[in-house]
Parts: structure tokens; C-alpha cells; sequence
């Protein structure tokens, strides 16, 4: 475990200043807001600021040049995509895991029990085919041998406009996270999948290229991979990693 | 309700002229060439900066456009789906806007009511209002799980709007619909109206009156307005994926399917949009005598 990093050993170096920008995937708004603010207790000298989208997203901004100094993705493989196209510094470390979750209406009115009822609720959200809670999704379904047809998929442009596809809209389901359905509160119910027809999310971060404040990108790193910052994530349902 | 005065037809005839009605007391101003001053240096130097901010993007697109294989990546099913369900849509929503917003163009147009400017400033909100805002709104009314007028919708019809192309018709003309009525009404008020009354001195009846003059005068204006209504509707995103959803085939338009494909697919999505762009030059030139001649 990565406990022991960062924390207070950090007070004894001069304090950190500039700004930070944290780029992040949608799933993580609300837990990183809570760390951000946080962190910021910790680290006044920062202005820290997040930009949350899809991970695929962030990774065709971060390619197009975006100035942004620590890349928090949804899965692994968006990391070793941009480690091959040189836009990486360090090595990603893994800060959390997660796991899907069927968005249902509150209370559950259409009694969906499983991935394998989501063929016969009508219209249901998913992500985008590139997007990783979408790259799950399909995997999900494809561990239950379910089928939805094209016709009956919404797509969303990341994981929270696809819970908002149940939360606003009228999809009667969505395969989300787990801590989406957590973050939404009573605006959605969710129903479990069981572990084994289930994948894990594996979420890495790392240090972009071309940072122009490397130490407070290595600090919110640090920060976020220690106690407080583990314990956070847990607190919205996060896996440890 | 009282009709409203008849716009002088000496000062008022067309709207291409206003730039003529300058104070009688002033000479007329021209624009003919001058000695270039350093002011007019300086200002020419901002609108250079203004025109290439404007074009170099378009000129991305071209460039960044595969032409070798431009015909393959459109006929691609995610790229012909977007374009037939795009053409369809916005064609029905051209339709929606005539038929209901020129009689409501021609009641502001003509008519003094209390709550005219209200009525006005309403139906104008779509244009300043973020569409994906519009496409809350939508479902707040429409919406089968959460809206009162779309779950009635769907108890007595069993139709719903959402996650279908009807939807997507809805989320378009409720943004286009406004550029349309403000053309109209604009037409409207500036036909010169002793047509109108030549017509009622020769006995015309009202009904011949408004087909055969007054729509038949506004005409141009009208036709101006749906074009740009239509250019709306065919570039409409956030209402669209709000209230209507993104499916493939079925509410998955052009600006959409450009969205979602920029990361798998971003060739078929520059290809996608250098056809929009195509249709919003299109649009200009076939609106030249209005937008691209100016006042002159």
C-alpha cells in the first residue's frame, strides 16, 4: 500500500505556488472535488483547477497540446496511450479501482434484477464505444451473453451524461460505475452486478509532459495516493488500488 | 386587438435599404475610396485578424479533410445513417417552423396586443438560451417519465418523443423556430401595404388577399427565414442529445455523429463536417442577396 508517501513530509520542503491543472475523468468529479479542496487546505500556495470530461477526451486534448499538468484516466490502457505518444513523464500509478453498476429509476419500478433484463427495458445509456465506462459496459454485457441491439442504445458522452440519461432523461437503465450511481443520490437506484459477471476499472494518474509545475503535480499525486487521499476515494466508493 | 399602422411605404419599402434612411440634414456618406488614414490602417489591420480568426479554422477542416477517400469515410453506415436521419429531420423541421410560425409571424407583424413584445421575447429565448438548457426544458414537458404534457403523450397515444426521430424534430424546431418567426415578422412588416389595399378596393376577398399578396410580397423574407431556420436544425447538438438522445439510426444527427466519432473515427468526422460546412456556404450564397451584399 502506498500509505506512507507524501503526507507530512512535505512541510519540511519550501511551500508549493503556480497553478495546477488536473485533468480527470467524469467519474471522479465528485471525489476530486472533495480532494481538491482538501489538498488546497494543505497546499494554499496552489490554485488548483480540474477538468472533468471522458478520459478519451482528455487524452485527444492532452494529444492536441492542452496545457495540463496531472492526467487521472478511467482504465490503464488511455495511460499507455499517451506514455506511447511521449506525452507522459512518469510512469502511471494505479490510485483507485472501481466497478459497474446498473442505473435504474428510483426505486426500481421496471424490477430489473440483472445486466441480463437490459434487452427487454427499452432504451438504455451507455458510453460512448471509446470511452472506458462504454469499453466496460461492453464487456459487461458480453460476460452475461447479453445483447442490446445499436437501436436501443443512447450514448453518452461520458459516464455522468450517461447516468443523466436515467437521472433526467427517460433510459429506464444505464451500466455506470458504482460511485456514479453513489454520487447521484436518490435520483437513480442501482442494482448490483455480481462480481464475476463484473469488471474492474482500474483508474492510473499521471505527470504530463510539458507540466510547467512538476512538484505540485507530483504533490496532488502524492496526496492522492496517501491516507487522506485514499481515504477520500473510498468515502464515494472507490476500490483501493 | 388593433391593427397596426401601415409603415409609411415611402420610407419603409424594403429592409435591404435601411442603411439608406440616414438624417436629411446630413449629406450622405459614401464609401468611396479615401486617403487611408492611420486609423483606418489600424482598424484594417483588427478586421484582418477578425477574418482570419473566422476563415483559418474553416480552411482546418478542408485541410484536415481525407479527399482521397472522403466518399468511402461518408458512406461509411454510422456516417450515412447520420446524414439520411440529418437530411429527414431538419427537412420535417423547415416544414414545423412554416406552419406554425407564420401565422404567429404575421400576428406580431400586424397586429397592436397587450403582451405583443412579451410574445416576441419568448418566442426569440431559443436563440440566446444554451441548447442543452433547451433540452432540459423539453423534458420537463415532454419528457415520459418526467414531463406532464409527454406522459400524457404516452398514456393516450403510447407515442414518445424522447430516443426517436420525432423527438429530435421536436428539439430542432424548438431552436430554429424563432430564427424563422423574427424573418417573418420582419417581411411582414415591411411589404408595402397598398397592395394589400388595392387588392380590398378591387373586392378581393381576405383569404385571396393574404395567399395571393401579402404571402406572395413576403415571400423572399419568408423563404430567407427558413433557410436559416434549417441551417439551425441541421447544426442542433445540445437540445438534441438531451432531450432526444444519441442513438445510431435513430436520433444520432450529423453534429452528433461528428462528436462521438472525433475520437474513433476522426477521419469520417472531418469528412461529416466539410459537409456541413459545404451547406453553410451553401446557405450564404443561395441568402447572397440578403447576408452577402450587405446594405449597399
Amino acid at each position: 500500500m502506498a500509505v506512507t508517501i507524501g503526507g507530512p513530509s512535505t512541510a519540511a520542503t519550501p511551500p508549493l505556488r503556480g497553478e495546477l491543472t488536473v485533468s480527470a475523468a467524469a467519474s471522479l468529479t465528485e471525489s476530486f472535488t472533495r480532494i481538491g479542496r482538501q489538498f488546497r487546505r494543505e497546499h494554499p500556495g496552489i490554485r488548483l483547477r480540474f477538468n472533468f470530461a471522458s478520459t478519451s477526451s482528455l487524452v485527444s486534448q492532452i494529444q492536441a497540446g492542452a496545457p495540463v499538468d496531472v492526467f487521472a484516466s478511467a482504465d490503464l490502457s488511455s495511460q499507455d496511450r499517451l506514455a506511447a505518444s511521449g506525452n507522459i513523464t512518469s510512469a502511471p500509478r494505479v490510485f483507485a479501482r472501481n466497478t459497474m453498476q446498473i442505473a435504474v429509476k428510483p426505486g426500481n419500478p421496471l424490477a430489473i434484477k440483472g445486466v441480463g433484463d437490459l434487452t427487454r427495458v427499452g432504451v438504455i445509456g451507455l458510453c460512448g464505444r471509446t470511452v472506458p465506462c462504454g469499453v466496460y459496459a461492453a464487456s459487461v454485457l458480453a460476460l452475461n451473453k447479453t445483447n442490446v441491439p445499436e437501436s436501443q442504445i443512447t450514448r453518452g458522452t461520458d459516464a455522468k451524461a450517461t447516468l443523466a440519461s436515467v437521472a433526467v432523461g427517460d433510459a429506464n437503465a444505464a451500466i455506470v460505475y458504482v460511485t456514479d450511481v453513489r454520487a447521484a443520490g436518490k435520483a437513480v437506484s442501482g442494482v448490483a452486478i455480481p462480481a464475476r459477471q463484473n469488471v474492474r476499472a482500474i483508474y492510473g494518474v499521471s505527470v504530463v509532459r510539458g507540466s510547467a509545475n512538476r512538484a505540485a503535480a507530483q504533490a496532488f499525486i502524492n496526496y492522492l495516493l496517501g491516507q487522506e487521499g485514499q481515504a477520500t476515494l473510498k468515502s464515494f466508493g472507490f476500490l483501493a488500488p | 386587438m388593433a391593427e397596426r399602422q401601415a409603415p409609411s411605404p415611402f420610407t419603409d419599402m424594403n429592409t435591404d435599404q435601411t442603411a439608406d434612411r440616414s438624417p436629411a440634414s446630413l449629406p450622405p456618406v459614401g464609401r468611396g475610396r479615401r486617403h487611408i488614414s492611420p486609423v483606418s490602417l489600424g482598424l484594417s489591420v483588427v478586421a484582418a485578424v477578425a477574418v482570419a480568426f473566422v476563415a483559418l479554422p474553416l480552411l482546418g477542416i478542408a485541410w484536415r479533410t481525407p479527399w482521397s477517400s472522403v466518399l468511402e469515410q461518408l458512406s461509411s453506415p454510422a456516417a450515412r445513417a447520420a446524414l439520411r436521419l440529418s437530411v429527414l429531420t431538419s427537412a420535417v423541421t423547415a416544414l414545423c417552423t412554416i406552419v406554425l410560425g407564420t401565422p404567429l409571424a404575421w400576428l406580431i407583424a400586424r397586429y397592436e396586443f397587450v403582451g405583443r413584445r412579451l410574445l416576441r421575447a419568448i418566442i426569440t429565448v431559443p436563440v440566446v438560451l444554451p441548447p442543452v438548457v433547451s433540452g432540459v426544458a423539453l423534458l420537463a414537458v415532454f419528457g415520459r417519465s418526467n414531463g406532464l404534457v409527454g406522459r400524457m403523450l404516452f398514456d393516450t397515444f403510447g407515442t414518445q418523443l424522447t430516443f426517436s426521430p420525432l423527438g429530435v424534430i421536436v428539439s430542432q424546431t424548438f431552436v430554429a423556430m424563432p430564427f424563422y418567426v423574427l424573418a417573418a415578422e420582419a417581411g411582414f412588416t415591411t411589404i408595402d401595404r397598398r397592395f394589400e389595399q388595392l387588392a380590398t378596393t378591387l373586392g378581393a376577398s381576405e383569404k385571396y388577399i393574404f395567399a395571393g399578396v401579402t404571402l406572395r410580397l413576403a415571400a423572399p423574407a419568408l423563404l430567407a427565414g427558413v433557410v436559416l431556420a434549417w441551417a439551425r436544425a441541421l447544426g442542433e447538438f445540445g437540445a438534441t442529445i438531451t432531450f432526444a438522445g444519441n442513438i445510431e439510426g435513430r436520433t444520432q444527427t450529423l453534429p452528433l455523429a461528428v462528436y462521438l466519432l472525433l475520437e474513433s473515427d476522426p477521419s469520417t468526422a472531418y469528412a461529416l463536417s466539410m459537409v456541413m460546412v459545404s451547406v453553410a456556404v451553401a446557405v450564404l450564397v443561395a441568402l447572397r442577396g440578403r447576408y452577402l451584399r450587405g446594405n449597399r
